[in-house]
């Protein structure tokens, strides 16, 4: 076939309408939202004092770091998905959980404390939340990924790091829910660790489903 | 430049709009531009620009395949030009890995920069044969003999509808093997 054939053929599909990034990606993880929240009302549920934490600000300020890092990465992942776009336009926005994190942070350090700060980041979750939001964010991922797979990133696994910081950011506000560390320092250090694995996972999946 | 630029933008509109003919003459007229991008791209990476017609076809189908990633209030050229960028890439990475050449010095005066492509089996013609057989014969059927998505439905008795999605899947599916061979 040449050239000129292959044109005649594509421009006979004029009629194709590709589905849109943003509704993929929607629809793909309204799909999987289900499995995530099965693995944790079945595995660990809301803490039972939830009401009594939700007079805690820093019990508050976990849902607003994990909730920034879902929606900021949602909206880079969907940037992402042109072909003509870099990180460096739009990434900073990555940056907004970590800064409420930051600020979280040195609000409790101005705070009188009664437990040491090193117990206070050590936590007493940390193994429970380093394997809970990875597995919990596994199905968001895999959906995520197939959502962007209509899009046409220019670095596929760029695209899919972030992917999976949005899946981890989702699973950790679930996570949030059942964790009894509050701490900034607990969250800054294993809710970043785990994040950071989730990422790291979609970069290699992400360099494989996401070229076009 | 800027005008010519323009005209792509406006077509690429229209051909979302529905008109079927503005987005033929808006492939017909980037694929000697992105002719030269492809040529450029391989002398410079010291390859042989023979190949270069693949790299067209290849940026071709993703061009139509992730159209709905462009956002029709932007220019199309860069768009355009981004697409074209990833492919060459991809291709000279395909084939790059034993080659080290560095051509810069002399790639501007390779000659060639606007002949016509050569009349080589294409690495689409290849995979089109390894389609089942209903989106090949849609495919050859229009590409081939020139016949519309009418006469095509007609010949084969199929529906149009069918036709039309042989023809989509088959473009799609031709793309999928190109990206993974």
């Amino acid at each position: 076939m040449d050239t000129d054939q292959l044109i005649r053929t594509i421009a006979a599909d004029n009629a194709y309408r590709g589905r849109p990034v943003g509704l993929a990606l929607m629809l793909a993880l309204l799909a999987a939202a289900p499995i995530s929240l099965l693995m944790f009302f079945t595995e660990l549920g809301v803490r039972p004092d939830v009401m009594t934490a939700m007079g805690n600000p820093f019990f508050c300020l976990k849902f607003a770091v994990t909730l920034a890092l879902a929606i900021s990465a949602a909206a880079v992942s969907l940037y992402l998905s042109r072909p003509e776009s870099s990180l460096s336009s739009f990434g900073w926005w990555l940056l907004v959980p970590a800064g409420i994190l930051a600020a979280g942070i040195s609000g409790e350090m101005m705070m009188p404390q009664r437990v040491p700060m090193m117990v206070r980041l050590v936590g007493q979750n940390s193994r429970v939340c380093m394997s809970a939001i990875p597995a919990m964010a596994m199905p968001l991922l895999a959906a995520a990924l197939y959502g962007l797979r209509q899009g046409a990133p220019a670095r596929p696994a760029v695209a899919g790091a972030i992917a999976g910081m949005m899946s981890a950011g989702l699973a950790a506000t679930l996570y949030a829910s059942h964790c009894t560390d509050d701490s900034p320092l607990f969250v800054a250090t294993w809710y970043t660790i785990a994040t950071t694995l989730v990422a790291a996972i979609g970069a290699f999946a992400g360099a494989r489903v996401l070229r076009y | 430049m800027r005008e010519r630029e323009d005209e792509w933008t406006g077509l690429m509109r229209s051909a979302i709009s529905g008109d079927g003919a503005a987005y033929h003459r808006l492939l017909k007229a980037v694929t000697p531009v992105l002719r030269a991008v492809a040529r450029r791209g391989l002398a410079r990476a010291g390859q042989p620009v023979d190949q270069s017609e693949d790299i067209v076809q290849d940026i071709l189908l993703a061009v139509h395949l992730k159209r709905h990633t462009w956002d029709t209030n932007a220019p199309f050229a860069p768009w355009l030009f981004a697409i074209a960028r990833n492919k060459v890439i991809d291709a000279l990475r395909r084939r790059g890995k034993r080659i080290f050449v560095n051509i810069d010095d002399f790639a501007e005066t390779l000659p060639g920069e606007v002949a016509e492509p050569t009349a080589s089996a294409s690495e689409v013609a290849t995979q089109l044969q390894t389609l089942p057989a209903r989106q090949r014969d849609v495919l050859q059927s229009i590409a081939v003999d020139s016949v519309s998505i009418r006469d095509t439905a007609a010949k084969l008795s199929m529906s149009e509808g069918a036709v039309r999605v042989a023809l989509h899947r088959g473009l799609a599916n031709l793309t999928a093997k190109l990206r993974d061979r």
